[in-house]
Order: C-alpha cells, then structure tokens, then sequence
C-alpha cells in the first residue's frame, strides 16, 4: 500500500520544479511548459486526495475536469500570444518583451 | 517494499528527473520532449491512484494536443530553439531558492496534519466510477453549471487563440 504522503511529496516536488521553470527561464513557451508541470501536480494532488479522501464521492474529479479545461485553455491562448509576438517583434523572449516597461 | 511500491518510485523518479530536465534544457524541442516524458509519468502516477480514465484523458489531451501543440509552436517560432542563447535570466538563485522552498514549505505544512499518512480505503473503482462522474457532469442536480461554463471558457479560448494567432492588416507596416 502507498501512503498519502508519497503522492503529495511528489506533488510538491512536481509544483516546486514548475515555479522554478516559470520564473527562471527566458523563453515564453519555456514558461508555459512550466505551467503545464505546476498544473500536473495540482492534478495529482485532486487526484489523490480524491482516492484516499473522498472516493464515494466524484467531487475531487470534477476540479480535475476543470484544472483540464483550464490547461488547456491557458496553452491555447498562450501559445496563440506567442506566435502573434513572434510576428510583431521577432521575439520569443520575455526579457525583450518591454513595451509596457517604463 | 510491495512491488506496487517499486512501480511507484519508478514513476515518481520519472516526473522528477524528466520534468528537472524541463526546466534545464537549452534546447526547448527536447524540453518539450522531456515534458512528454513528464507527462506518461504522470499517467502511471494517475493509474496507481485507480484514475484510469484520468490516465487515458492525460495522454490523449496531454501529450496527443497540448505537448504537440507546444512543439508545434516551437517550430513555428524558428530560432528560437536557444542553443545560442543563455536560457535563465538572472533570477535563476532566488528561482531556484524559492522553487526548493515552495516544495520543503508544502511538504514541511503538511506533514503536520494526521491525514498525512494515510492508507487508501478500499473503493469502487473502474467503469462505475466514470459512469457517475459523467451523470455527475451532465445532471442538473450535479455539476451542469460548472460544466457549461468550461465548455464556454474553452469556446472562448478556441475563438481568441484564433484572433489573436490571425495575422492583420497592419502588420505589414510595422
């Protein structure tokens, strides 16, 4: 049997790893993929939460359903920004994008 | 140790190092190839959980759209490949700071509270279980609400990656 414990220090780890990507690298899509590791551990954590909690109940799935949604949304959207950027400024580098810097 | 305990580490392992490997490569393709890597680890993870149909859901719309999604537009967006570019900016030790203390600070919190360890109940598991999430999704005494409105948010983003994706009449001049 696996404890609760295992899934979740593997969620914080998964969720730790996604912040570092997101804050430290350069590249847009760099950063977004970032994101998608953040979104996976929130996953796990619904999900295991779900099964050692809750398992009569389908609420934990539901958040998943969302948090899906939302993943894929988020990248959509994102990655449509970053195409548009690319043809505006030939860029895909957050430190170039300073337009709005004063 | 149980071998389901093995099977557990071996994925755990997986996600870690592949999504380390994420966040690391200069090469964004491989990046985005390790995060496919990441994302079958998260499916094991989600078969040991008894999700089976969340595995089946995380490598279809995962790895089948987004991650390719996500190597498509890195192809699109050529040059941007960053061999010859350095990939971090300089926040790159209080990044790495803050990611270790995210991590220590979740697990620290939570190792306090007495659920922390505990062993799964045994539970219904399999088709019966996506057969009342989907009634659940789809009854009015359920989640149809919430359900309707991630359908819109996702209408919504469709029609706006499109817009904005759209080249327009003023680039020309720019």
């Amino acid at each position: 049997m696996i404890p609760l414990s295992w899934y979740l220090i593997l969620a914080a780890i998964l969720f730790g790893v996604g912040l570092f990507g997101v804050l430290a690298r350069k590249n847009v899509i760099a950063i977004l993929l970032g994101i998608e590791l953040m979104l996976n551990a929130v996953n796990i954590n619904l999900l295991a939460f779900w099964r050692y909690l809750t398992p009569e109940d389908v609420t934990g799935q539901i958040f998943t359903v969302m948090v899906f949604v939302v993943a894929a949304a988020e990248v959509a959207v994102g990655l449509a920004l970053v195409i548009s950027v690319w043809r505006r400024r030939a860029t895909a580098y957050a430190d170039e994008l300073d337009l709005l810097k004063w | 140790m149980e071998p389901i305990q093995i099977v557990f580490l071996i994925g755990a392992a997986l996600v870690v190092v592949s999504a380390v490997m994420v966040v690391t490569r200069r090469n964004l393709i491989h990046a985005a190839l390790y995060l496919i890597l990441t994302l079958f680890g998260v499916a094991v993870i989600f078969v040991l959980l008894q999700a089976y149909y969340w595995a089946v859901i995380q490598v279809v719309v995962y790895i089948g759209a987004i991650a390719i999604l996500i190597i498509m537009a890195i192809m699109v967006t050529r040059d941007v490949t960053g061999e010859t570019v350095e990939p971090f900016n300089r926040n790159l030790i209080g990044a790495a700071l803050l990611g270790v203390m995210a991590a220590g600070v979740l697990i620290w919190s939570l190792s306090d509270w007495p659920g922390f360890s505990a062993l799964a109940p045994a539970a219904e598991t399999g088709e019966i279980v996506v057969q009342d999430l989907g009634v659940q999704l789809f009854s009015a005494e359920g989640y149809l609400l919430p359900t309707i409105l991630a359908s819109v948010l996702l209408l919504a983003a469709l029609i706006a990656a499109i817009r904005i994706a759209f080249p327009n009449e003023t680039e020309e001049d720019n």
